[in-house]
């Protein structure tokens, strides 16, 4: 085992390069891409921390709370970043989490009171399509159509829960109804929402389940404003992601200052172009042109953290009974 | 007859064997460990199952059926190229599973080229989602595997025997009754048993082609159990349900594998005299033809909509590809050390049963797996420590069944053409291997060890728990890109991957088939 021997070589080296205590981050695994916030936030992080930020990518935010749970209380992990609000309920009932006392001057479209995790940044859900499609104006519109649409599997992908719990909100009683209805546009579920907005991009649908951010990217980096997102009438579910300090961390004060270091305009102003959703708190400079033009839903639909166990599992069968007639 | 008291690597091979039950009942009871008493299987578990076993039977014996003809034709007829396409056969197989799905709608998707021909012709459109596009796409996958296991059965036959028929100007309908059958009924029921517990694991490709949740898997379900439920009690459940329905496909229809008792031959090159005709080489050329049409048309999609991305990859893709190639190294070592042992056990048994244990690998959720071990490691050492060797080791697993399929057979016929003769001379251990078994065997474990490679190259790295945050593999990195957009070079990082599989895979089944005929 020569490699491994060489592999724990490396690992003391970088770990003996780097001045001062360990701060281990688990986050999703695109924040950890060099594509990703990650890097760009572990460098100013780390110009005044006298630390080590260590960031460890694992999948998406599901398994992100897999993983911890496996772990339990001995996890080498001090911070947890990238649980959306459908999880924070299970994430709260691990009772992993300490609670916290940041806060900043948030500029969620909702007011955000939670004691325990921190918000960094969010979107709304939408459909993503080509500017030169007529696109319907709601739900009951697009069950009416012929548009084709591909969507994630609810099961396995957090866009697709996200899209059951808009529904759910929107329509309460009649989801059911509205699924009935969009049954013969979807085309297909995916895993995950790379495949889908992969598949969106071959052309195998008229539009695609992704968020109302999506054609910035398009925009800034692609110089294409031939993608556009669809506005929906009944309003827009949003994803607010977040981060929490554990419990048993070993770097108490260390994870107090990252948490707030996220809310500061230094992190901040990284997240649009980087995890192409809006910063939780706007920065001083304001969002990068591209996220001008966006579509702006004229309300949020978020269900409240807490009764989303519930109203999912309600959901998850509605969905799965209409859609596997 | 085989001679009982003639045996190849006995202890070696039943303990590769029982190491392979250890660590697949260890992750299981390593689940099952964390788990809370739950509820049994709902509803929706049950349709689960069935379509599971119904996709993957129809895939299985769809695969296996086509594969039979294909073979044949490429058995008996030699042509420009053919080489390569015997090696491009390999391809679809070796794919990651989501570049062979958007290689296979560029072709059959909505706006493929299928449905662009027949739009210009004013046809109405086809649509590949539902129930037969997952078995379309799971006979992509597996026609070739199946095409290659028979075709190395073909190969098999001693040479004298076509000679005969050539002289005794036997019709090909006599050749296939007392040659071919004979050598198919060895070989056929245990590709159908592979290819139906590849298809029992499919997740992705099943959920993507199926339309919907119509199309929900066990591996789904056990996805699901994993992941958003956190109910391990469950997903051990489930787990438990695949293995058997593997493992009972896998007993069932290796109880049909006859003993076979026909004599040996010389050992020489193949060649065929007996298959000159006119109408049968037309209808092998159109065989060959169509069916290279249908395994190499979604791949040329890959390749031509990836060549644009290739300037857009980021030099961390490079560094991706050689952390992939060093898994991959490894991965064929472990498997090698695993199979060639365990190949000589199961061929010297006079029942082919125990071929069944090689399947588990295959058989158990990878999620079950990576968390099973991952609850028993955990507590003693930081799993990312162990990411190479976990790697290789579940890599070589789930590579295992498809190396034993291609050597037991083989390995048989060896023991018995040449297990008297060496008893006699007292070849035993590692010069019965050197001047006995490897010369003989060695295309097909340069055949067993490329497909290791290349899998292990394309494999998403099985466990996501397990990974190296420093040691990114190459389809992991693709996956990176796609989750950031940048969809061009991740269909560059494709053809990377493509190339550098093949190049494997080439390399290692060259290498064995050198001088010597396929």
């Amino acid at each position: 085992m020569k490699y491994l021997a060489f592999a724990a070589a490396t690992m003391t080296a970088t770990s003996a390069l780097a001045e001062g205590p360990e701060l281990i981050v688990y986050t999703y695994d695109s924040f950890v891409s060099e594509w990703g916030p990650g890097p760009a936030i572990e460098a100013a992080f780390e110009a005044h921390c006298a630390c080590d930020l260590k960031f460890v990518g694992m999948g998406d935010g599901a398994a992100l709370l897999a993983r911890l749970r496996l772990e339990g209380a001995r996890s080498d992990a001090d911070i947890v970043l990238g649980l959306d609000t459908s999880l924070i309920a299970a994430a709260k009932e691990t009772g992993l989490f300490a609670p916290t006392s940041v806060t900043a001057e948030y500029t969620l479209p909702i007011a955000w009171e939670d004691d325990v995790f921190v918000p960094y940044d969010w979107g709304y859900f939408a459909f993503v399509h080509s500017a030169e499609l007529d696109a319907p104006a709601n739900f009951k519109a697009l069950g009416e159509s012929d548009l084709k649409i591909i969507i994630q599997d609810p099961r396995s992908s957090t866009p697709g829960l996200g899209l059951l719990m808009w529904v759910k909100a929107a329509y309460g009683d009649r989801a059911p109804v509205i699924w009935g209805d969009l049954a013969d546009n979807i085309v297909t579920v995916t895993k995950g929402w790379s495949e889908a907005y992969g598949l969106f991009l071959e052309g195998e649908a008229d539009m695609v389940l992704s968020y109302t951010t999506s054609p910035a990217y398009h925009v800034i980096a692609e110089e294409d404003a031939s993608k556009t997102a669809a506005h929906f009438d009944e309003g827009h579910y949003m994803q607010i992601e977040v981060l929490g300090k554990l419990a048993g961390s070993d770097q108490d004060a260390l994870a107090d200052q990252f948490m707030a270091f996220m809310v500061t305009d230094a992190a901040q102003s990284v997240l649009p172009t980087t995890n192409w959703m809006y910063p939780a708190v706007l920065p001083n400079a304001g969002l990068p042109s591209g996220f001008d033009n966006l579509v702006m839903p004229d309300k949020a639909l978020l269900i409240p953290s807490a009764d989303v166990p519930a109203i999912r599992d309600e959901a998850l069968t509605e969905w799965l009974t209409a859609l596997s007639k | 007859m085989v001679d009982r008291t003639f045996q190849v690597t006995p202890r070696a091979g039943a303990g590769a064997a029982a190491l392979l039950v250890g660590l697949v009942l260890a992750a299981l009871v390593g689940v099952f460990s964390r788990a809370e008493v739950g509820a049994g299987l709902s509803a929706p578990d049950w349709a689960a199952i069935r379509f599971t076993v119904l996709q993957a039977a129809l895939s299985a014996v769809l695969s296996v059926g086509l594969a039979i003809p294909v073979a044949r034709a490429l058995a008996r007829r030699r042509f420009v190229g053919r080489e390569i396409l015997v090696t491009l056969l390999g391809a679809p197989f070796i794919l990651p599973v989501i570049v062979a799905v958007f290689g296979l709608l560029a072709v059959f998707g909505r706006s493929g080229w299928v449905n662009s021909l027949l739009s210009a012709f004013g046809l109405p459109d086809v649509s590949i989602y539902g129930f037969h596009g997952v078995v379309l796409a799971h006979v992509f996958f597996n026609l070739p595997l199946a095409t290659r296991l028979l075709l190395q059965g073909w190969t098999t036959i001693p040479a004298e025997r076509f000679r005969l028929a050539a002289q005794l100007r036997l019709s090909p309908r006599v050749i296939a009754r007392t040659i071919e059958r004979p050598m198919l009924s060895q070989v056929v029921p245990g590709a159908l048993a592979l290819v139906f517990v590849i298809c029992l694991t499919s997740f992705a490709v099943a959920l993507t082609l199926g339309g919907g949740p119509r199309a929900t898997t066990v591996e789904l379900a056990i996805y699901q159990a994993f992941h958003f439920d956190f109910d391990l009690g469950r997903a051990a459940l489930l787990s438990l349900v695949q293995l058997v329905l593997a493992g009972g496909m896998a007993v069932l229809a290796l109880r049909f594998v006859p003993e076979i008792t026909v004599g040996g031959g010389l050992d020489r090159p193949l060649r065929r005299w007996d298959a000159k005709g006119g109408l049968q080489r037309l209808m092998d050329g159109l065989l060959i033809t169509l069916a290279a049409a249908f395994l190499l048309l979604p791949l040329a999609a890959v390749v031509l909509r990836g060549l644009n991305g290739l300037p857009e990859m980021p030099g961390s893709v490079y560094l991706a590809a050689g952390n992939s190639l060093m898994v991959a190294l490894l991965s064929v070592l472990v498997m090698l050390a695993l199979a060639l042992p365990m190949a000589g056990w199961i061929a010297t048994r006079a029942k082919g049963g125990m071929e069944a244990i090689s399947l588990l690998g295959l058989a158990a959720s990878p999620l079950m797996i990576g968390t099973g071990w991952f609850v028993l490691i955990n507590p003693l050492v930081s799993p990312a420590a162990l990411a190479l060797p976990v790697t290789a080791m579940v890599n070589a697993m789930m590579a295992l069944p498809f190396a034993i399929r291609v050597l037991v057979p083989p390995m048989r016929e060896i023991m018995q053409q040449y297990g008297r003769l060496s008893v006699t001379l007292g070849l035993h251990g590692r010069s019965l291997w050197r001047w006995v078994i490897v010369p003989r065997l060695r295309p097909q474990i340069g055949f067993a060890a490329g497909l290791t490679g290349a899998l292990s190259m394309g494999d998403l790295g099985v466990i996501a728990l397990f990974a190296d945050q420093d040691r990114v593999t190459l389809p992991l990195q693709m996956y990176r890109l796609m989750g950031a957009y940048r969809m061009d070079a991740a269909a560059g990082a494709a053809v990377l991957l493509l190339g550098l599989s093949l190049g494997v895979f080439w390399i290692c089944d060259k290498g064995g088939r050198w001088r010597a005929e396929t």
